[in-house]
């Protein structure tokens, strides 16, 4: 027989692992309330067991002001990236893969965390996040960005069933053995569902607009860098990083064909994709 | 040809990239980008701090384009300028140093 106790006063450390992109963070919590929040948002990408990866060591208290829909800043101070916004605060030494959150228990917080520190990740590997809705099809990538209103969530919510959805709001883009893939991310906008926890490459990127016909055109590669510049998501403004950004997109563009894909509004656009 | 010589050199806070004939610049100090035709990347290359601007539009602009000395160097003076406004290039009447230049 085995005998255990808690001490009174002790807190048990609750880890989820939520992995992103095939990046694994392992969120760890003393909340109860917390990790089931955690459990539930990203129940589509909890990793079991233990990570050897990432870690985020987040700390629940009650804030004095609660404003998700704030401006997030991040900067970097000695070698640590800290990040603040109206509802949180948190740090990520990137040497060390691990870092700090404190947060109140609710979900918006930690995913807007989560998106910051997967940039921030992502950046020197020449990968990023888009705003793009995604979706996979006969194998293959699809990526589709614009600014807000463009159309993303409509042409997620158009996608046939043959189209396995990545996500509506916000694309996650890796370059692997010199490849491109798009993953699937729990990063939901309008359409309120996590995308599909697969990865596939990336076969187009198509700039959206809505028009009288559906018609895709191709864009050169001037204007195609600008474009996905003004569409990544891009949280920390250090020229390093900016950098890196900047030639993440370039040899994007030079590996991946873009076009514009002006489209009416209904199912049949999805006769041209795939 | 000018009184005063302009000497021309990059700024180390942009990323740049070639594409074709063109040249895409950003500054990393506000996310600016800028693109540069044939000429101005014709110009943009040559800016090494050591070459003066009149003669970088002798052989890089004149000898390459139908136009005239003047013309070209008046283009070019407003072109750089505008570059200098935007931090991503420098301009000086003397030769920049291999050392302070990009």
């Amino acid at each position: 027989m085995t005998l255990s106790m808690q001490l009174p006063g002790a807190e048990t450390t609750r880890d989820v692992v939520i992995e992103i992109g095939g990046l694994p963070i392992d969120v760890q919590t003393t909340d109860a309330e917390f990790e089931r929040i955690l459990k539930g948002r990203y129940r589509d990408y909890i990793k079991p067991g233990p990570s050897s990866g990432f870690s985020l060591d987040v700390q629940v208290i009650n804030p004095e002001t609660f404003d998700p829909d704030a401006d997030a800043e991040v900067w970097m101070e000695g070698r640590e990236w800290r990040m603040e916004r109206g509802d949180f605060r948190a740090r990520w030494n990137p040497a060390e893969r691990s870092g700090q959150v404190q947060q109140s228990a609710n979900p918006y917080s930690i995913d807007s965390v989560l998106r910051i520190v997967h940039t921030l990740m992502l950046a020197p590997e020449g990968g990023f996040l888009l705003h793009a809705s995604s979706a996979v099809r006969n194998g293959k990538a699809f990526l589709f960005s614009g600014v807000s209103e463009a159309g993303k969530t409509t042409m997620a919510r158009l996608a046939p069933p043959d189209a396995a959805l990545l996500t509506d709001e916000a694309s996650y883009v890796r370059k692997v053995d010199g490849r491109y893939f798009a993953y699937g991310t729990p990063f939901a906008g309008e359409f309120g569902e996590p995308g599909k926890n697969i990865s596939a490459p990336i076969a187009a990127l198509y700039f959206l607009a809505k028009g009288p016909d559906n018609r895709i055109d191709p864009v050169d590669s001037g204007s195609a860098i600008q474009r996905l510049l003004r569409n990544i998501l891009f949280f920390a403004h250090q020229p390093e990083m900016v950098r890196q950004v900047f030639h993440a997109a370039c040899a994007f563009v030079a590996a991946v064909p873009v076009y514009q894909l002006t489209f009416f509004p209904d199912q049949r656009v999805w006769e041209l994709i795939g | 040809m000018p009184s005063t010589e302009m000497y021309l050199t990059q700024s180390a806070d942009i990323a740049s990239r070639t594409l074709g004939d063109d040249t895409l610049i950003m500054s990393t100090l506000d996310s600016t980008i800028f693109v540069l035709n044939s000429v101005g990347t014709a110009i943009w290359n040559a800016a090494d701090g050591a070459t003066p601007l009149s003669r970088i539009v002798q052989e890089r602009v004149c000898a390459e384009y139908e136009v005239t000395d003047e013309e070209a160097f008046a283009d070019a003076r407003e072109f750089v300028g505008q570059l200098a406004e935007h931090g991503i290039l420098s301009i000086s009447d003397a030769p920049v140093p291999p050392l302070e230049a990009k």
